[in-house]
């Protein structure tokens, strides 16, 4: 177990930042011209770094398994994106978005990494607004923001409920841009399937032309992954069906250690499953808990009609336990709140596995605001309805609209019945303060790597850190390596490194045909998701994850034995392309348990039932646990532990509370 | 695995490869919950073909909430299916009935060739955007965002035209394969912003150049397009467009 380094700069926390980008080495221009990186993935992260190292000059090579790259699952965010603006004059500041994160995280984040980033936040939306990114805007013209968990101001930027999508053909169009002009060489439904290390270094990688099926190599000076989180490894999650692990962990197999793999976001308002067929989940934005009231029947096993249960018999439970917080409490902390009622038998709906997100107070509310403003005094009950279900609708109306799509029920008439649901993974690939993974040369940004939120992401969060890191941080970091570089001509691509990478690619695309098994892919992903659900889910213990690990050992091993992959490898094979990434998940669930059950603690989304306060919340243990976990692959899917200690010294560690 | 009580016939394209030729292909679904989306409903014949050591039929499918524009199937003659303002993964089996026939096509066009079965390839839409589909800004320096107010009502304007996600459903369903709706959305919603006007002539002639040098139709204002686009993207996009297109050839050389 060695100590790792993680290259935070010297000096003030307020200066790191600053003093790094002015004193890192540069690139001159004509230099860059004959550099090349691979960007693999176009998502927020990908497409932004993707556009700005191409502007820049460097010759970029981007991939994208989907098949165009403004189809990334960053297009689904929905809620907004924080940024420490101080537009409404509520005390908001770079210390104070700072601040938030970290507690957020429950003090699981690298102090340094979280600064910057508060610090560019900024940037983001001035960049995003000189791209022509339609951000919601008030009458007088000036941006608008709205409120989100686990903070006390309004900073967070939105495009109604579909502020992903937004931001991300934002970047898509810079991309595109440059791909046009010829800067950027794209390839879509491409997926990698190995890192391609030359003395140690990240030099290239072999992708799968998916609709050829042929195996591809691509050199470069450096490879970054943003090709995000992990979450569909509980089978059942917000995440889209192909999102995958499978580059992150191709690179941790290749030396990237993986970093705090145990610390999945489980988020409090999603629509709960109705059966066995159920695919995928759908998120109901956290913008919702800002005029959307969570409760349950004060009565258990109450199976009364929501709006046939009377005031004083609802239990409010969020404002009851968290009253400075209220509905919006960090989503870790919303999260287990539901599960508590609902494991004690106040859960709503046929499945009881289901709490209420109400919005009778808050529509009769604004219909009283909206009453005023036509002069109307007095108004009775159904005006104030009918007005303020217009308010509503236009702040919410596409939400309102997905849910009574998926249940069949009209939110406008009953509360929504929501329950948590997997959404985001902390973890990722470790990388140090310039987003340089343990392998010289490879990159992780945006969700794929672990470093800003700590164990537990704050809402709005992620859009912003996906867009920092592609356009504010990579950009100067990179020069640090590349100038290094000048001399390194172009890789060729039949260096013994290239074909011993393809063969192994090919060596397992092999293997899943040869099986000739009986179960599908599917048959074992459900599987696994059930095993990580139920064990490393949204509460741990030492029992269920010692089980867990020893389940999945064996599904690893009936995978490989039972699976069947139908049609061939030279076609367009969507059952092949699952496969290899469940074979990818199968391990990485391993890593999750062996972490969860290494952390002998609680801290934001890990929850270790053995640690809790006598109210229920997580118990951290400063004393040995305050460090970041990374995960080194050995041989035979073994993991040996390496430790980055984590040092707070701009801020004071303290229980979190939301009170 | 299922457990509903519906039973379907299924009319489906097969094709093997852009190469092949295709052809409808009947299957039969039992056990179909109401609660299931169409996408869900694939998933379980999907599950009984490869359990019977058939070849799965191949469609584009990603986030299945309606946003990505990855889904795309003509079902009975529409995309998207039957009902309004939603993408095929919307589409819940609450729609049919039991014993109905389905009836289940890719997008047809010209210039959206089939990749196989029910994937066709939409990169054109890309090539558009990349000929124009942008503001020329690179990252850095921006000014600060509310340096540039800009009127709500516009600002909403230019978002709705904005909230198209490419799935390609105004080609599929227009008789003469037209893109226009989908390239007059961009142009728009970038025509409508301050930050957009310096590139506003030069970007709608280089769009429209790329649109047909793809092989998309022309309009003939049937308002199809407008009819079955899931985010309700308006005809008046294709208006301003035409205005713009227009204009464009009287503005001076050197303003383009």
């Amino acid at each position: 177990m060695a100590e790792i380094n993680a290259n935070i700069p010297e000096g003030e926390l307020t200066e790191k930042w600053t003093k790094l980008r002015s004193s890192m080495p540069l690139v001159n221009p004509a230099n860059k011209r004959s550099i090349e990186i691979i960007v693999v993935g176009s998502g927020l992260a990908g497409a932004s770094a993707a556009a700005t190292l191409a502007e820049m000059g460097y010759k970029v090579k981007c991939f994208c398994f989907q098949d165009s790259p403004r189809r990334a699952h960053s297009i689904a965010a929905q809620g907004g994106i924080n940024a420490a603006k101080n537009y409404q004059n509520d005390g908001d500041s770079t210390y104070r978005l700072f601040y938030d994160t970290i507690k957020g995280g429950d003090y699981r984040a690298r102090e340094a990494n979280v600064h910057r980033l508060a610090e560019v936040s900024a940037n983001i939306i001035d960049q995003c607004v000189a791209q022509g990114v339609p951000l919601a805007r008030e009458y007088g013209g000036l941006l608008d923001n709205r409120s989100f968990g686990g903070t006390q101001v309004q900073r967070t930027f939105y495009a109604a409920g579909q502020t992903g999508q937004q931001l991300l053909l934002g970047a898509y169009s810079a991309l595109e841009r440059q791909i046009g002009m010829g800067k950027v060489e794209m390839f879509t439904r491409h997926e990698m399937l190995e890192v391609v290390k030359v003395d140690g270094k990240a030099r290239g990688i072999i992708a799968r032309n998916l609709i050829t099926g042929e195996l591809e190599r691509h050199s470069g000076h450096a490879v970054l992954l943003c090709s995000g989180g992990y979450g569909n490894v509980f089978y059942l999650s917000t995440n889209a069906m192909g999102s995958n692990v499978t580059a992150a962990w191709k690179a941790h197999k290749k030396g990237a250690f993986f970093g705090n793999p145990c610390y999945t976001q489980i988020h409090p308002t999603c629509i709960p499953v109705s059966g066995d067929h159920q695919s995928k989940l759908t998120l109901m934005s956290e913008s919702l808990r800002n005029d959307g009231r969570i409760w349950v029947p004060k009565k258990k096993d109450d199976n009364r009609k929501a709006t046939d249960i009377p005031e004083e018999e609802r239990d409010y439970y969020l404002e009851r336990r968290y009253p400075a917080f209220g509905n919006l409490v960090p989503r870790d902390v919303a999260s287990r709140a539901a599960k508590e009622r609902c494991d004690a038998g106040y859960g709503v709906g046929k499945s009881k596995l289901a709490v209420y997100l109400d919005f009778k107070a808050n529509t009769e509310r604004y219909g009283r605001i909206e009453a005023n403003k036509h002069n109307i005094h007095n108004p009775d009950k159904e005006t104030c309805m009918r007005l303020g279900r217009d308010v509503i609708k236009e702040k919410y109306g596409n939400l309102f609209d997905m849910y009574k799509q998926i249940t069949g029920e009209d939110p406008y008439e009953l509360p929504m019945r929501i329950y948590p649901a997997v959404h985001y993974t902390m973890g990722g690939l470790w990388v140090d303060y310039n987003l340089m993974t343990t392998v010289p040369g490879l990159y992780a940004l945006g969700e794929a790597n672990f470093s800003d939120h700590g164990a537990n992401r704050l809402g709005a969060s992620a859009l912003m850190q996906g867009l920092a890191d592609g356009y504010f941080v990579i950009p100067y970091t990179i020069g640090a390596y590349l100038s290094k570089e000048l001399s390194t001509k172009p890789i060729p691509q039949d260096h013994p490194a290239f074909i011993e990478a393809e063969a192994n690619a090919k060596g397992i695309i092999d293997k899943f045909f040869a099986i000739k098994g009986t179960k599908s892919v599917d048959y074992f992903h459900k599987k696994l998701g059930k095993i990580m659900w139920e064990k490393c889910g949204m509460a741990r213990n030492v029992k269920g994850l010692t089980e867990a690990i020893a389940e999945i050992q064996q599904l690893r091993q009936d995978f490989w034995t039972d699976v069947r992959v139908p049609g061939v490898a030279n076609e367009f094979n969507p059952e092949l392309e699952k496969a290899g990434r469940v074979a990818d998940f199968i391990e990485l669930g391993e890593l999750m348990c062996i972490d969860a059950l290494n952390r002998n603690e609680s801290c934001g989304g890990h929850f270790r039932e053995e640690f809790q306060t006598e109210e229920g919340e997580a118990l951290r243990d400063d004393e040995n646990y305050a460090y970041v976990a990374a995960w080194e692959f050995k041989e035979g899917v073994k993991f040996e532990l390496h430790k980055e200690e984590l040092k707070f010294e701009n801020i004071k560690v303290a229980q979190r509370s939301y009170k | 695995m299922s457990t509903g009580n519906m039973n379907l016939t299924l009319k489906i394209w097969r094709q093997k490869n852009n190469k092949a030729k295709g052809n409808l292909v009947d299957y039969k679904v039992s056990e179909i919950s109401p609660d299931m989306s169409f996408l869900e409903m694939f998933d379980v014949l999907n599950e009984d073909l490869i359990s019977k050591g058939d070849e799965p039929i191949v469609f584009d499918h990603d986030c299945r909430e309606g946003i990505c524009g990855s889904c795309s199937m003509f079902i009975n003659g529409r995309p998207h299916g039957p009902k309004e303002g939603i993408t095929t993964c919307q589409l819940h089996m609450r729609s049919f009935k039991d014993g109905d026939t389905i009836v289940v096509e890719p997008w047809r066009a010209k210039a959206f060739p089939v990749i196989k079965d029910l994937t066709v390839d939409r990169t054109a839409f890309d090539r558009i955007i990349a000929s124009g589909g942008f503001i020329s800004v690179n990252t850095g320096n921006a000014q600060d965002a509310n340096a540039l107010p800009i009127p709500k009502v516009q600002a909403d304007s230019a978002f709705e035209a904005a909230a198209c996600i490419g799935c390609g459903a105004c080609v599929a369903t227009c008789k003469n394969a037209s893109a226009m709706l989908f390239v007059s959305a961009k142009i728009s919603q970038l025509a409508q912003l301050p930050q957009g006007q310096p590139e506003r002539y030069r970007r709608v002639q280089s769009m429209v150049a790329q649109m047909d040098a793809e092989g998309f139709g022309n309009c003939t204002n049937t308002g199809a397009c407008e009819a079955e686009c899931p985010k309700g993207i308006s005809l008046e996009n294709i208006a301003r467009m035409n205005r713009d297109f227009y204009s464009a050839k009287f503005v001076s050389e050197e303003d383009i």
